[in-house]
């Protein structure tokens, strides 16, 4: 049970939510002009004619935006429109120079499809896709260098966006961030968004309405702009139901309209009301023909899709015998998948894991390091799990000796020998030490034989102890067990 | 085709209709839907709408940077400038 049920004053309500989320395309250059995407450049040095909406300027669409787009809606289970065309949405703002966007209406690039969702309580939850369309991006606008004007860089008009407009099917805020985590994770895997919604290349509105409990027709809803991190995005779903809730109770109208979120104030403030919805006078792109794409086309980007999120979960809880929720948290990224996938390479895979997910994160987080910076390489990783496997050093020693890989970068196997680590499973050394301890303790000895048979741990640290650690623990306990009788 | 539906198209078109014209653009508009009217009488039943009388394909272009790199030139003809952006009067949300 997933749905969050609101209590109003005389009725049970639930959420209805659908996202649209905007994800800029990796690609190069733009989507109808040859200038550069990068990140970051000089201000309006990313800008050719077309983007800046110069008269008799003609858009080319770029192969690699079509590309990138129909390798997303394969990964979400969508279907593949061989038929897409543009079309214009006519706005009048200062970030649009044209005057109108060139996007795509009815006949979108990417048509239905599906994606399933795990919840926290590792229930399921299929997730409806209305359509994926391509288009370009906006100029970005600065308000805060002057008082009385707006700053326009055009070096982000014209990048190409893939939105994706999901089913109306969350009915919690749970549901929307997981759908929004998996997204992320997917088009991250597959290239063609870096997905990082605190710098923009990945937008989500989200569009909320409530209703009784067991209604079926939609209410008027709230769509809300911008909401700008996974968390937010849940913050912002609940705040405003409970917001609806509120009004319905009051007996108050709720209104079809825009808001946006305070993600300060942990608030949504209205922003405007939806009444110039139909106003964009969408009509068919003159300076753009009709996308048709082949069967054989579709096929071979089919044939190039890396394994998924989904897929390399299974593999690695059927294969290589980890549990879901160790696949699912190592799967998150492509990055970390792959990072273990080299540690585990011949090794106890289920041992990695366990390493990859304690000590080594731990030790990332506390030196504020990200992955491909960490000082222990991933074989050396899958090395120090060896050792422990192949009893050259124990448990405790392998503890030790991460922490002075994590210090110098070195592997395991010279650290072990530089210090002299290695575990001493030599029957006959081990039974001296312990030959000496209980000699040196007959009153424990005394009281074990008498029945404080819980000494046995003190026994077998003492013995740990005296051999600097390095004692084979399953040889010392066996040894032990004899004496003692 | 009243009044306010002539004033709603030329706000949303930009275009500036002094109040004395607002009546003779309302009958231009009128002759405009009327032949639109008499488009609408020829039969289509069956037939899809054709967005382009070219058949090709359409022609798309490689991912590579050839264009960009020429701020002041896509800047000339701005009314106002500042720091090498387009300026434009403050737009509030």
């Amino acid at each position: 049970m997933t749905a969050m049920i609101l209590k109003g004053k005389d009725a049970d309500w639930e959420i209805v939510c659908g996202l649209e989320i905007h994800c800029q395309i990796i690609s190069k250059s733009k989507i109808y002009s040859g200038a550069s995407t990068q990140y970051g450049s000089d201000v309006n040095e990313n800008v050719s004619f077309v983007d800046a909406g110069m008269p008799g300027m003609l858009p080319v669409l770029n192969e690699e935006c079509v590309h990138q787009a129909v390798k997303t809606g394969l990964a979400l289970n969508c279907h593949i429109n061989k038929h897409s065309a543009f079309a214009r949405k006519n706005y009048f703002y200062a970030d649009l120079p044209q005057g109108y966007q060139i996007t795509q209406d009815k006949f979108p690039l990417v048509g239905e499809g599906k994606v399933e969702i795990t919840l926290e309580d590792g229930s399921k939850k299929e997730i409806g896709i209305e359509r994926i369309h391509i288009e370009q991006d906006a100029a970005k606008s600065i308000h805060d260098i002057s008082p009385t004007k707006t700053f326009i860089d055009f070096n982000r008009c014209g990048v190409g966006l893939m939105e994706l407009v999901t089913k109306p099917d969350f009915r919690s805020p749970e549901e929307a961030g997981a759908f929004l985590k998996k997204l992320r994770s997917i088009v991250r895997y597959l290239g063609t968004c870096d997905g990082n919604m605190d710098e923009g290349s990945m937008r989500c509105d989200a569009s909320v309405s409530i209703r009784k409990v067991g209604e079926t027709d939609l209410r008027p809803r709230a769509e809300m702009k911008n909401v700008n991190s996974v968390k937010f995005a849940m913050q912002a779903i609940e705040y405003e139901a409970k917001r609806q809730l509120d009004l319905y109770d009051n007996g108050e109208v709720m209104e079809q309209q825009t808001r946006k979120f305070d993600a300060v104030k942990g608030v949504t403030e209205f922003l405007r009301k939806k009444e110039f919805a139909d106003d964009y006078r969408y009509f068919p792109e003159p300076d753009l023909l009709p996308l048709e794409l082949s069967d054989e086309y579709i096929n071979k980007v089919k044939s190039e899709m890396p394994e998924l999120p989904d897929e390399k979960k299974k593999r690695f809880v059927e294969k290589l015998g980890l549990t879901p929720y160790d696949a699912e948290v190592i799967c998150e990224d492509k990055e970390t998948a792959a990072f273990f996938e080299t540690a585990a390479q011949g090794h106890d895979a289920k041992k990695v894991a366990n390493w990859l997910m304690g000590d080594f994160f731990a030790m990332l987080n506390e030196k504020k390091l990200s992955l491909s910076e960490s000082p222990i390489s991933a074989q050396n990783l899958g090395a120090l799990v060896e050792l422990v496997s192949q009893n050259v050093i124990n448990g405790k020693t392998a503890k030790d000796v991460f922490v002075l890989m994590a210090q110098t970068g070195d592997a395991p196997e010279k650290i072990v020998e530089e210090k002299g680590l290695k575990q001493v499973t030599d029957t006959s050394a081990i039974e001296k030490i312990v030959d000496d301890i209980l000699s040196s303790n007959p009153d424990n000895v005394a009281a074990y034989k008498a029945g404080k048979v819980n000494l046995m741990g003190w026994f077998v640290g003492q013995v740990m102890k005296a051999s600097s650690g390095k004692a084979n623990p399953a040889v010392v306990n066996q040894l032990l067990k004899q004496k003692l009788g | 085709m009243d009044e306010q539906t002539v004033k709603k198209i030329t706000f949303l078109s930009r275009l500036k209709i002094d109040d004395d014209k607002v009546e003779s653009t309302k009958d231009e508009f009128v002759k405009i839907l009327s032949w639109v009217d008499q488009l609408k009488e020829v039969n289509t039943d069956g037939i899809e709408p054709l967005v382009s009388v070219n058949q090709n394909n359409i022609a798309l272009r490689k991912d590579e940077v050839t264009d960009g790199n020429k701020s002041a030139e896509v800047l000339a003809n701005a009314p106002m400038k500042e720091y090498g952006y387009f300026a434009v009067p403050k737009v509030v949300e």
